[in-house]
This record gives structure tokens, sequence and C-alpha cells, in this order.
């Protein structure tokens, strides 16, 4: 763990802090849209039309919290740590400006596109050709500016932090380049067709679905992980030999997982067997770099009794060991037999978006925001608290209820009556979800409420201070 | 170990190129494969290329994202075969660039939807779902009706197709357009058509207006030909060199609804 250099003007704030604000704003607009097509599923005439219709707004959500909202984040917490663990300002100003200007960009022309029906048909690789070549473009200068970064450090160690920011913005690339191939009708036209299809296409697309929850929201976040919460804790990380072998096995492990999406369809099945393998063995790297982060505060754990912005990285730690149990669970065959197609699976995700991305994102931008405008601290330890609070029980609303809705529909849809008939309608099996979705909409509105209350915390640390005096030295 | 890392750790360029090795490995195992072995399509007879207005209708469930609630890949078990029928063959969806398995069902599985409700059926339920089914909760596609189908640039579209893969003709791709509003009229000449996608092509209104081809009219023609290309009297899955999972259903040729 490198320390923080006296001083710290030295650094490329100017450009955090466009991400922070940014990842702000995207975050609510994100989990807005989530928050009306839960009410959408709930009273269907909320579909108030064509360019709010719940297919049309669905990527808009999806896109908008982990790409427009995560993606943010981990621009700003990824440039705030290589910064701060090569000891070294950004390589390059001009071209960290415009890795900002180029993402927002990149997600008004995706969003806008989605509204408008432009879209390649695939989850979470919607955008068009067009906005997936200019996300290239600016992906390149991505990694430019952090690898440049990383290349005049003046620490002669690359901090694990930084291991974990490379491999995410190397593999996105690998991921999105090869799904994203696709043929345009005209150049002067949105609509493209991909280059796959069917089984080929199925399998590609996984691959890339799969990983982009494994590198984008898992190793990227961990990159957050393996740096906040050492900052924070002020304690250095547990284990440094646990941290290589977290590091080679997750990202080796995890892109084979994909084809766990795909059991019993036509995909071969050596292909499935080989993803739920693959699977499976991912629980252990996933709990040895659980294990590294929260024993991190080994020693330390009176912190964690009056600090809530630790209590959000250890709980976002709590949520991901759980998620990353439950995940290969359900890649089991015989599981997924049940789950897949249900709400269980959405119940799975968002145990994993909430509780482990969103969470520690909420506790890096606690930790950064007060650095990043000098303040000595957030305006309110108490709302950091309560947003905390309101929060989980936010998640623990959706997730609960979602399990509930899958398994109820994942038996429904298997059950026979006594005379070896399916008993139950496919459209009763819609109706018994009712009372789920009320309990979904009432949990996203409450984490919404939470992350409101975290952006008038920030607010008033960033604007408040102007008339008071508490500004740092 | 710790020794040999030390090197990964002193050198970015060395580091970068390890991760990306490292990462790439599953990868290759798992889709390259896939291009190569001839058995990840099975021999089937019936499929063809989808009809001009069937590939409009396709390009509007895709822009509507009806795939975000209704999959269409039957899994190999049993109460799937008994509720939505046969059991997705990989040559099904072997024209659709991309695929339309999906991953959810908010709405019921649509593999094996066609031939299953009248057009009249579909016209009001797309119009307004809960007419038909009190219980759904799909939007209403009620401006489908009242607007035609974009047909302007559907030569073009078999075109890129073709360059993809997709077997279309260069009598297909010149008289795409024509073969289109054929297919959607109840009075069209189909005999173009039928002479180039075959005697099992529905050409009629779908959405029984008489004056225009909406985007509803394609959209009911894509539906109505979903899962019934292939002929299964013909496909044997006993000679599938594929292995069925456990548990799944051996051979099952006739769909229930």
């Amino acid at each position: 763990m490198t320390t923080t250099p006296a001083n710290t003007n030295g650094y490329n704030d100017e450009v955090v802090k466009l991400f922070t604000v940014a990842s702000l704003f995207w975050g609510v607009v994100g989990m807005l849209a989530g928050l009306w097509l839960a009410l959408e599923l709930t009273w269907p005439a909320l579909n108030l039309g064509e360019y709010l219709n719940f297919g049309r707004l669905r990527p808009v959500h999806t896109s908008g919290v982990i790409f427009a909202f995560g993606g943010n984040v981990l621009f700003a917490t990824s440039y705030y740590v290589v910064q701060r663990t090569c000891q070294v300002r950004l390589w390059n100003d001009a071209l960290a400006k415009f890795t900002f200007w180029g993402y927002q960009l990149f997600i008004v022309l995706a969003a806008s596109g989605y509204l408008m029906g432009i879209t390649e048909g695939k989850e979470y690789a919607e955008p068009e050709w067009y906005s997936k070549l200019w996300l290239t473009i600016v992906w390149v200068a991505y990694l430019a500016t952090f690898l440049g970064t990383v290349i005049i450090r003046r620490e002669p160690h690359i901090y694990v932090a930084n291991w974990f920011f490379l491999s995410f913005i190397i593999t996105i690339a690998v991921l999105h380049i090869t799904n994203g191939l696709s043929l345009p009708v005209s150049l002067f036209g949105t609509k493209s067709y991909s280059l796959f299809a069917g089984v080929q296409s199925a399998m590609i697309q996984w691959w890339y679905g799969h990983n982009a929850v494994g590198f984008f929201l898992t190793a990227g976040f961990l990159g957050i992980m393996y740096y906040f919460i050492p900052k924070q804790a002020n304690r250095p990380v547990y284990s440094y030999r646990l941290s290589i072998l977290h590091f080679w096995s997750l990202i080796f492990i995890y892109i084979w997982a994909g084809p766990h999406h795909l059991h019993y369809t036509a995909l071969p099945d050596w292909a499935q067997t080989l993803g739920m393998t693959f699977s499976i063995m991912l629980w252990m790297p996933s709990w040895g770099g659980m294990i590294n982060g929260i024993m991190t505060l080994s020693g330390a754990w009176h912190k964690l009794r009056d600090d809530p912005i630790l209590q959000f990285m250890i709980v976002a730690l709590a949520f991901y060991g759980m998620s990353t149990f439950e995940g290969p669970l359900m890649s089991i065959k015989e599981v997924n037999a049940l789950s897949h197609y249900t709400n269980w699976t959405i119940g799975h995700v968002h145990s994993g978006a909430l509780g482990w991305v969103a969470f520690i994102s909420f506790g890096a931008l606690y930790h950064m925001v007060p650095k990043l405008w000098k303040r000595d601290g957030m305006y309110s330890v108490k709302l950091i608290s309560l947003h905390l609070w309101v929060s989980t029980i936010g998640i623990v609303l959706y997730i609960t209820s979602m399990w509930a809705a899958g398994i109820t529909q994942g038996l429904m849809w298997r059950s026979y009556d006594k005379l070896g008939f399916l008993q139950y309608s496919f459209s009763e099996s819609v109706q018994a979800m009712h009372p789920f979705y009320i309990i979904r909409a009432l949990g996203g509105a409450l984490y919404l409420a939470g992350a409101l209350i975290m952006i008038y915390n920030m607010w008033k640390t960033i604007k408040g201070c102007s008339n008071c005096n508490c500004q740092k030295a | 170990m710790l020794k040999h890392h030390d090197k990964l750790e002193r050198n970015s360029i060395i580091l970068v190129i390890a991760t990306a090795i490292v990462v790439s490995i599953g990868g290759i195992v798992e889709i390259l494969p896939l291009f190569r072995i001839e058995t990840t399509i099975e021999k089937v007879e019936g499929m063809r290329p989808y009809t001009p207005l069937e590939l409009a209708g396709q390009n509007i469930y895709i822009r509507e994202g009806c795939y975000l609630c209704h999959s269409q890949q039957i899994r190999a078990l049993r109460d799937e075969v008994e509720r939505y029928g046969h059991y997705s063959l990989a040559a099904e969806s072997m024209y659709d660039h991309p695929f339309q398995w999906g991953s959810e069902r908010q709405g019921p599985d649509l593999s094996r939807v066609g031939g299953k409700y009248s057009d009249e059926w579909h016209t009001a339920h797309l119009t307004d779902p809960r007419s038909v089914v009190p219980e759904s909760i799909m939007p209403s596609y009620a401006f489908m009706k009242d607007r035609a189908v974009d047909l302007h640039d559907i030569s073009d579209h078999l075109r890129t197709l073709k360059t993809l893969g997709v077997p279309y003709t260069d009598d297909m791709i010149a008289h795409a357009y024509d073969d289109a509003i054929n297919q959607g009229r109840n009075d069209g000449d189909t005999s173009g058509l039928t002479a180039r996608y075959g005697n099992k092509v529905f050409a009629r209104s779908f959405d029984g207006q008489p004056n225009m081809v909406s985007e509803m009219n394609a959209l009911i023609a894509y539906l109505q030909r979903l899962g019934n290309m292939v002929d299964f009297t013909k496909y044997n899955p006993d000679l599938d060199p594929r292995n069925l999972p456990d548990g799944a259903v051996k051979a099952k040729g006739e769909a229930k609804p």
C-alpha cells in the first residue's frame, strides 16, 4: 500500500471530479428507469406509448446503471487510484478529458437510440454499430491514458488494484469488439446485422454477457476494493499472496462461465458442461477475494462500528460473497432447469448489482468526494448511515421478492396435476407475480431514495462549504 | 511463485500480455470449435431464409425489444416440450442475425407460436393485449397498425445478410420489395414469391387492413412463421449425433399446444 504524497496538487483530479458528478447523474437516470420498468410490470397501463414501452426502456435501465453509472465510477476511481498508487499525474490530460466527453457522448448516442428502437438486439450489447465504433475509439484512449500512467509511474511495483483495472480494460475491449462485429446495411443508416447467427451468436453473446459481469462489474470493482478498503480502514491488504492467487485464478476462470446461460438449449452439451464446471470453480477465487477484502479489517474491526463508509464497503463484500455463492449454484444444470427464464435470475443479478457493485461504488464515492473537493469530510455522517440502511432494506425487499417470485414461476411451469397434465397455464404464472412485483418496486424505490440522500449529502459537501470555513489547508 | 510474479509487477507490458493470454484461453476453447464441428447445427429439412416481409417483421420484433420478455428457445425438458412443442434445434435459428433465444419469460416462449393463434387473435392481442389475455402485462402496440412497414431498403437488408452467409439469391434480392408487398396482401400476385421461397409461404393481409402493409402486418407474418419451418416428420433425433442432457426428453415429434 503506497501512501499519498504530500503534494496532492500534482494529480489530475479535475477529470476525476467530472466522472464523479457524471456517475451520480447517470446513476439516478438508470435507477429511475429501473423503477419505472418495475412499475410497468406491475401495472402495464404505465407503458406510456411507443417510446416508454418496456422493451425500449429496458436497455436504458440496464445500460444506464451498468455502463453509465458503473462505467463513470470505474473511470473516476481508476484515474484516482492509478495516480496515487503510481505517484504520478495522469499521462495525458487532453486524452483523459477526451475519454470523459467521449464516454458521455457514447452514453447519449446509445440511450437515445434505444428509445427510438435503434438496437442490435443483444442484451447489454444493444448499441448499434456507429455507437459501438465510437466506444471502441474512446476505450482505446482509456487504455492509453491508464497504461501510459502506469508506464511512467514512480513506484517500482504496480499495485494490485491496477492489475484488476488493467485486466478490466483489456478484456472489455476484446469482448466488445468480438461480440460487436456486425455489418451495417448502409453507412448512412442505423441498422446492422450481427456477423454471427443462431447458436454461435448465442455462445458469443453470453461469453460477452457473462464477462461483462466478470470484468466490468467484478474485476473493475475489485480494483476499487483493493484500494479503497485498505485506505478507509487504514490497514494494509490482508494477504499479498492471496491477491496474486485471486487475480490470476479469477481472470482465467471467469471467461469460461458464459455457457451457463444456455443450459438445455441447442448449444452443444460439451460447451454447457464446460460452462457449468468453470462456474462452480469460480466460487473459490470469488470467495478468496472476499476474504482478502474483509480480513483487511483484521485488527481494526472497531472501525466498522462507527464508520458508515467502511460499513458500505464491508456490506458490499458480504453481498459479493453471497451472489458469488448463488451464481455457481444457479449454474448447476439441475438448479438452472428451475431458475432459468424466471425472476430468480433478476433477483440474483440485483443482489450483485445493488449489493456489491453499487455499494462498493458508494463507499468509494463517499471516500473520494471530500478529498477531491478538499473538504474535511462528508457534510453529514448520519446521512451516510441513513443511506446505508434505507438502501439495504431496499435490497432485501428486492431480492427476497424476486427469489420467491422466481421459484414460484419455476415450480408453476413444471407442475403437473393428478392426471398428468400441466397444472397451470402460463398466464396464471404471470398473475401470480403481481404481489411480488409490488414488493420489488417498493424495494427499488427505497434504493433510489437512498441514492438521492447520497446526492444531497454530496451536494452539501461540495457546495455547502463555500460559505463556511471547512476548507482544508 | 512470488519471485517470478515480481517481474510481472514491475513490467506493465509483460503484465498486459500475460493478462491478455490468460483471458483468451476460455473463449478460444469454447467458441472456435462451434464454427468447425459439423454437429453444432443439425441437418434438417424445411429451413429457409425469412421472406422479406418476415425479415421486416423480425426487425420490428428486435426494435421493440420483444426478446427481453419472450424467449425463443424451448429447452429439452419435459414440461417445456409439453407446453411449447418440440425442443428447439440449432438449425431453427441458423438465419437469425443475431439469435433471439432471450433470457427471460415475462411472457411465454415464442419459438413455436407460428400457427398457434389466428391472425385476428394476434391483431387484437398486439393492439390491446388484455382484451384477449386479461392477465397479460404486455404493452400495447396499437401504433404499429397505423404505420406502413418501411421497405424502401429491404433489398439492401437481404444483400447484407447474403454477405454474412444467409443463402439469399440475386433473384430474391432483386424482387425483395415486390415480394414483401405481395405477401402482405390478400390479392397479391404470389407466383414469384412461392417460386423463390417455396409453397409453404403464407401470403395474406395478416392484420386485415386491405390498403396498407403495416408494421403489424409484417410482425404477424414473422410470428406466424416461428417454429414451423422444420419438417419434424423427417427429423429423427436418434440420428442426431449430439447427446441429450440427463432427464431430457428423448424423442418428441409432435408439438402440443
